[in-house]
């Protein structure tokens, strides 16, 4: 959520130093949202994690964090935001979110399926792997990572390969997990990216 | 209370494990076994934890509840790297030319 | 409570040395990275429920955090590893 401050302050305080529509301004506004940005939400997110992971509110361990994600956010804050941060990541994020549960409640039923292929006395004659392609939808980079890994996780199938235009090839252990595939889950996702 | 819910959790944890790990020696290839081995345990490991977190918090205290949410923490850092393993040992897989077992195979040579 | 978290951990120890059974036996490497792969996701449970038996999860935690880190650095490097070996097929053939 702290992401959202940001977007909100990119704005505000720089419009009286310099005016609305030139080019010193839009200079400087272009220079904060391709660099500082990322750094501070980077560093935000990696200060968080610091203080979870630390559980001591002493000066001495906050300013040891603070010393230390300022460092590694400088350095590699790319990782984390390949392209220029836009306005929509906080509705993303509270879309995806609410992705999440379907997404346990089917990893579960999907294990059930597996736990019972898995303990079956004549299972060499229930499954039938094979590898089976399909073409998705889907277009940013984000949404792909997070189809493919979806997909991992619910049992029953594995993603092989994924290409940058949107060709799966995917493993599947049986005819049952594998009827359903490009269906609901790839709706929901592309709901959730605003696709 | 909260410990009978803790404990049927981990109980449910410990039998998907015990799913994960009978599927690892019955299932007939490298690439099927992939399908128990990595989210099987996955689910298991989400259980467990969840049993064990509900056990730590049940003081209310300020530290057990930080423990509660470290234990959930490797919760969701399981869930994000366990399919990438899983995906990195099946493309090492592939690239290395293994075929994949089917049922005609197996008819040819039996 | 502590006598179940007791059995629960040794059970834990018997299905690890069925997963140790792919991991030795494995036809190919890749088998038997899958075995090492499920060792260490029961090992980060075990840990938490060893600080459980001791009282000390504050601790535990921590290690069980680390160790989960070091198994998918371990995993990923691995099969990284492995992906340039042409031998994979042939070992499978030999069985």
């Amino acid at each position: 959520m702290a992401d959202h401050e940001q977007g909100n302050q990119s704005k505000d305080p720089l419009q009286p130093l310099v005016g609305p529509a030139t080019s010193a301004y839009l200079q400087i506004k272009k220079i904060f949202q391709l660099f500082l940005l990322p750094v501070f939400i980077t560093f935000f997110i990696l200060f968080g994690i610091w203080l979870l992971l630390s559980g001591r509110f002493d000066l001495f361990h906050i300013s040891l964090g603070v010393i230390s994600c300022m460092i590694i956010s400088f350095y590699s804050c790319d990782l984390l935001f390949s392209q220029p941060v836009n306005r929509r990541i906080p509705l993303v994020w509270f879309r995806f979110i609410k992705y999440i549960p379907w997404l346990l409640y089917q990893i579960f039923l999907a294990n059930i399926h597996v736990m019972r292929l898995v303990l079956h006395p004549q299972m060499m004659e229930l499954i039938d792997p094979k590898i089976i392609t399909f073409k998705s939808r889907l277009k940013s980079d984000m949404s792909l990572v997070t189809f493919a890994n979806s997909i991992t996780l619910t049992p029953g199938t594995i993603t092989v390969y994924v290409s940058v235009y949107g060709d799966f090839r995917v493993h599947i252990i049986d005819q049952a997990s594998g009827q359903a595939l490009p269906g609901e889950m790839e709706e929901r996702i592309a709901r959730a990216f605003g696709e | 209370m909260m410990d009978v819910i803790a404990v049927i959790l981990l109980f449910c944890g410990l039998f998907f494990f015990t799913g994960g790990a009978v599927g690892i020696i019955r299932f007939p290839d490298f690439y099927s076994r992939l399908h128990p081995a990595g989210k099987l345990d996955t689910a298991g490991l989400l259980m467990a934890m969840a049993g064990m977190a509900l056990h730590t918090i049940h003081d209310l205290s300020m530290s057990s509840l930080f423990t509660g949410f470290k234990i959930l923490l490797i919760v969701v850092f399981v869930f994000i790297t366990s399919p990438t393993a899983t995906h990195a040992i099946i493309d090492a897989g592939v690239r290395a030319g293994l075929r994949p077992w089917t049922k005609k195979e197996k008819e040819e040579h039996p | 409570m502590n006598s179940i978290f007791l059995y629960a951990s040794i059970y834990l120890c018997l299905v690890m040395a069925f997963s140790l059974y792919r991991a030795v036996a494995g036809p190919t490497v890749l088998d038997r990275l899958i075995g090492v792969n499920a060792i260490g996701s029961k090992t980060t449970a075990l840990l938490v429920l060893i600080g459980l038996m001791y009282k000390r999860v504050d601790m535990f935690v921590d290690i069980a955090l680390a160790y989960a880190m070091l198994n998918f650095i371990a995993v990923l490097a691995a099969s990284r590893y492995f992906q340039k070996k042409k031998g994979l097929y042939d070992e499978a053939d030999r069985r």
